[in-house]
Formats: structure tokens, sequence, C-alpha cells
């Protein structure tokens, strides 16, 4: 007979009320674990998101007076008369400290191209990270090779261009390898072709009139990746698409802080369950406790059965929350994603740290009513029998 | 013989100013090891109050108490639970056995605080229910016996780790005739294999198996038989 026994005993003898406990704990446990998967789960979806979203920073030559509309945002100037950038320093891209953050680098060429009696934009872009800044691109036919175009759905129709169409460049011929389906931005009624195809056709060989990356901000703020790509091209003016990423990351940080709120609330009412049935348990037991205390046990040996109690019903609602709440995530992660499967894996660190919150939880619960058995006049316990 | 209890002057006031109820008075008196003595006295004549300040449960407004040469509440709280452990056995009227605890678990309940092994605590129960002849149901729990057997489990409980002394409040209180005798003879026996036992009782009939008899009335203590 030990005093784990006489408080297993106990438990086992009191079931309701244990199931009661280790129901509160679990709700509370469980939520809070709901909480963290979710936001964690809503932020790796985010930036996923943010990936497909393409290229979420711009680098620009540096300009004083112009200014340009792409993609519906307003840009840094680019003037096909200024000095371009170089592209020999977008090297040093891959030398900056979040470089690890940098999923794709795509250099751009602008140039006015004249078909006929029509005057058209013409873009050279690296058709080789073209999945990455402009994932929703969907071409009818092939991306441009060497001497090769690629109009917009717009240019292709008021240039009359189909797949396999040629047409003349600055007096080279080019060929139509693909229409750029509608995209409801300016691409529409651009002419693209290859990076070097561009550089050759305007002059601009070594050269870029602009460059797009797409930064992965999982785990560095936009802002400090920018600045390291200033620092890496003191002639080029660096920025950011703010509305996108600062409204998403925003928006994340409200969820975070709802998520602690309900979480915290959750654990309040966690623990005064367990206050209110552990003294409840208390007073009921008074005669037992008195027992006890006449028969030679020490304060701290009622502390000590209070104590193993309460830690036994927490540690099982601390080993059940953590899969329940992933539980709950999974069936309620379709509701904030919009329908879209994220996967959940399993936290070893968050499965420990629900044990570990639930103890405590249950421990300092159990404090102040291990307090009051521990004042309990052995005498009077008994009197009250 | 040697003197086991010894009280001087011990009082028990409860309340203060004009409402002081006084419990005991004065009481004074040896009691030597071996001895069996009685107390009795109407309800509310102060033996209980008397009996859990011998049993280091309640502490006297004034007056000290010696057992086995211990002065017992010049002992701290902790240290009174560790005398009581080790010098008494106590048996309630109530029988107060704990209902989710076996009759073995509930004998074992003294032994749950000490370094004694598992088996041999088993054993130690097994022979404290065997003195009160219940060892065939010691895994039964209190609810599955009767109220006679409870109080002998009680017995086995207050003795089943040989204390020098024995406090009972009332053990035959809630028992009829044939598990009184019972009991008593239980009690007896104990006495005489060398555990001084202290009885509080209103029956005379109960009284008559102690050695001596103390008479309580008003808080006050008088020899009933000779001192």
């Amino acid at each position: 007979m030990r005093l784990t026994d006489i408080a297993l005993l106990n438990l086992r003898r009191r079931k309701g009320k244990a199931i009661f406990l280790v129901a509160g704990l679990l709700i509370a446990v469980s939520t809070v674990v709901t909480m963290r998967t979710l936001v964690e789960a809503m932020t790796h979806d985010i930036n996923h998101k943010l990936e497909k979203f393409g290229a979420n920073i711009l680098v620009v030559p540096k300009t004083e007076t112009l200014s340009l509309s792409y993609g519906g945002m307003s840009l840094g100037g680019v003037s096909f008369e200024m000095e371009e950038l170089l592209e020999a320093d977008l090297a040093a891209i891959a030398n900056i400290e979040n470089a690890g953050n940098v999923a794709g680098v795509g250099p751009l060429v602008l140039g006015v191209a004249e078909i006929g009696d029509k005057r058209v934009l013409c873009a050279g872009v690296d058709t080789s990270v073209v999945g990455i800044l402009k994932p929703w691109w969907k071409v009818e036919g092939e991306l441009p090779g060497p001497d090769e175009v690629m109009p917009g759905v717009e240019a292709a129709r008021i240039l009359g261009l189909a797949r396999g169409d040629t047409l003349f460049v600055a007096g080279r011929e080019l060929t139509v390898s693909g229409i750029l389906a509608s995209t409801g931005s300016q691409d529409d009624q651009l002419l693209f072709t290859d990076l070097k195809t561009a550089q050759t056709l305007f002059g601009k060989e070594g050269r870029v009139s602009m460059v797009e990356v797409a930064a992965l901000c999982k785990d560095c703020p936009i802002d400090d990746m920018v600045n390291q790509l200033s620092g890496a091209l003191p002639s080029a003016k660096v920025m950011a698409i703010q509305q996108v990423v600062k409204g998403r990351m925003a928006a994340l940080g409200q969820l975070k802080k709802f998520s602690l709120g309900v979480s915290a609330v959750m654990l309040f009412v966690g623990s005064l369950m367990v206050l209110v049935t552990m003294m409840g348990s208390v007073r009921e037991r008074t005669s037992e406790i008195g027992v006890f205390r006449a028969l030679g046990f020490r304060k701290s040996h009622v502390v000590q059965i209070i104590f193993t109690e309460s830690a036994c019903l927490s540690l099982v609602a601390g080993v059940l929350g953590y899969p329940l709440g992933l539980l709950i995530t999974k069936f309620a992660l379709p509701a904030f994603t919009e329908g879209r499967a994220v996967a959940l894996p399993l936290d070893p660190v968050m499965a420990a740290g629900a044990v570990g919150l639930a103890l405590l939880l249950g421990l300092v619960s159990s404090a102040y009513p291990a307090l009051a058995a521990t004042r309990l006049d052995p005498n009077e316990a008994l009197r009250a029998l | 013989m040697n003197t086991l209890i010894k009280a001087e002057g011990l009082s028990k006031e409860y309340g203060s100013g004009d409402a002081v109820v006084t419990a005991l008075s004065e009481a004074g008196f040896t009691i030597e090891e071996g001895e069996f003595v009685s107390i009795m006295g109407e309800s509310g004549s102060g033996k209980s109050t008397l009996l859990s300040i011998l049993g280091g449960l309640n502490s006297p407004t004034r007056g000290s108490l010696e057992v086995g040469g211990i002065d017992v509440y010049g002992l701290g709280s902790e240290q009174r639970a560790d005398f009581r452990r080790e010098f008494l056995g106590f048996v309630f009227q109530n029988f107060n056995l704990v209902e989710y605890l076996t009759i073995g678990e509930n004998v074992m309940l003294p032994l749950a605080t000490t370094r004694i092994a598992q088996r041999t605590q088993r054993e130690m129960a097994t022979r404290a229910l065997g003195r009160v002849g219940l060892e065939d149901k010691i895994d039964r729990l209190p609810n599955q016996i009767s109220g006679g057997e409870q109080e002998r489990v009680a017995v086995a409980r207050a003795v089943v780790n040989d204390p020098p002394l024995l406090l009972a409040d009332e053990p035959t209180g809630n028992l009829d005739s044939r598990n009184t005798g019972e009991v008593m003879k239980l009690l007896k026996e104990l006495n005489e294999q060398g555990m001084t036992v202290l009885m509080v009782t209103h029956s005379e009939a109960c009284a008559a198996y102690a050695n001596r008899t103390m008479n309580m009335a008003d808080g006050a203590l008088a020899w009933a038989s000779p001192e």
C-alpha cells in the first residue's frame, strides 16, 4: 500500500468525477492544440499561396521622374532611354543573407516592337523561371524559345496572330510558339519572347529592364529581403508588392491573436473546473482525510495524494488532448482554407507541450484544494462524521 | 510497570469571552503500560475531548501530556502525525473504514507512509486480520461485511503496526450485543498480549472489561475504580 495506490483507487471508485475532470482538461488542452495547429496550418497554406502568387519583389532601375503601371500595381519607373540594370549584377542576389528564401529570379527586358503599322510592347523573359514567377500563366502552345514569340491574347487578336505564324521584328523573323491565355492583366497586350532574343532585338545585350523576384517569406519578413536586395543591388530600386504580403500577414496576425485569446479563455475555464471539482472532492472527503491524519499521515502525504490524483487525470487529458486537437483541426481546416487539403504533420514538441500544459494546469488548479486539505483540523474532520 | 501516559492539568475550552465552554477541566492522571482503562460518562461530558487530546489530535488549552516520555504537544504538527503513526492505534465509533479500499488495504493504511515493502505490509495486514478472525475477508470491500466485522477490521487497522497504545472511542456504540461482546473480548485479548488500551464508553458492561475506570462529568475527571 502506497500513497499512489490510495490516489489511484480513489479515482477508480469516483469514475464519474474523474471523467468530468479529464473532460474539462481535455477540452482546454485540445482547444489550445486546435488553435495552434490551425494557425500553423493556415500559415503554411498562406505561404504556399504566396509562393503560388509568383513574384512578390520587383527590382527596377533607379529613376527620378517616370513611372509605369504593371500588373495592376504601381511600380517604380522604367524608362527605355534610361540606363538599365546589368544582368551580371544579378548574381549578387544569390549572396544575400536570405538567399535560401529566394524561389526564383526573373530578369525582364522591355522594348517596343513595330509590327506592320502597329506598335506593341515586347518583353523578353527567362522562360525557365516562368513557372515560379507567373504560375497562373496558361499557354496554348509552347513558351517562346530563341527566335520565337508568344503574344498575349489581346495582342494576338489585334495583330491577327495564331500559333505557327511568323512575323518580323527589327528585321528578324520570329515564329509564334503559342498564345498566352487571358490573364486579366497587362500581360494580355504584350508580346513575349525569350530573354536573349529580346536583348538582341533591342540591342540590350547583358542588360535588363527590371527583375521579378519570388521570395518565400515564412521565416523572413519581406522587408528584410527588400533591404538585403537593395544592399546587393545599389543601382536598383527594390520594392515589395506590399498589398499582397502585408494584407495576408496582417490577417494571419489577427488570427493568431484570436487563437491566443480563445486558448487563454479555455485554459481559464478548464482550470476553474479542476479547482471547483477538487475543492468539492476535498470537502466530500473531509472525514476520510481526518482518518488519514489520525492514522499518522502528514500534511505532505495528503497533498501528495491530491496531486497524484490530479497528475494522473492531467496526464490522461494531455495524452488525449493532442490527437483530439489534431482531429478537430483536420475537420475545421477546410473551412479556413477554402476546402484545400493541408497536411497536418505530427509534432512531437507540441505533443509533449500538450502533456506538459495539462499537467501544469491540473497541478496549479489543485494547489488550493490541496492547501485546504492540509488546513483541515483532524479532530474537526473526525467530528464531522 | 512503566508509566505510559502522564497527564497534568489538562484543560480544554471552546469559544471565547462569555461564550467559553469548558470541555475538560484540570485533568491529571497516569496510566501504566499494559493497563486497560475505560472512560465513562454521559454524552457531552468531555470524554471524547479527552481521548482526542490523548491522541494528539486536539491541543489542550492548558496542561501537558507525555506519552512514552514524549511531550506530545511540544511536538510540531507533522511530528505529532509521526507520533500517532508510531505510538497510537485508533478505533473509531463509526468504524471509519475507507469505502473504496478493500479490508486488507484499509488495514494497511497506517503502513502506507512507511518504507515497509508491499509484501511485508500484506503479511502484517493478514496477521492483524487473523487476530480479529477476518483474514479470509481481506479482499472484500467494507460494504460487503457486517457492522461487527467492520469494527473488528477497525481494530485490526489500529493494531497492524503493534502500537504501544490503543485508543478506542465507543468502539461498540453501533453494535448489537453479540458483536459488542466479540469486540470487547478482542480488546481484552490485545490488552492481555501487552497492549495498553484506553477506551471511551458509556456502557457499564463494556467498562467492566477494563482494569480501571475513570468517570467524567461536565469536563471533570474522577476515578471510579482504584487508581
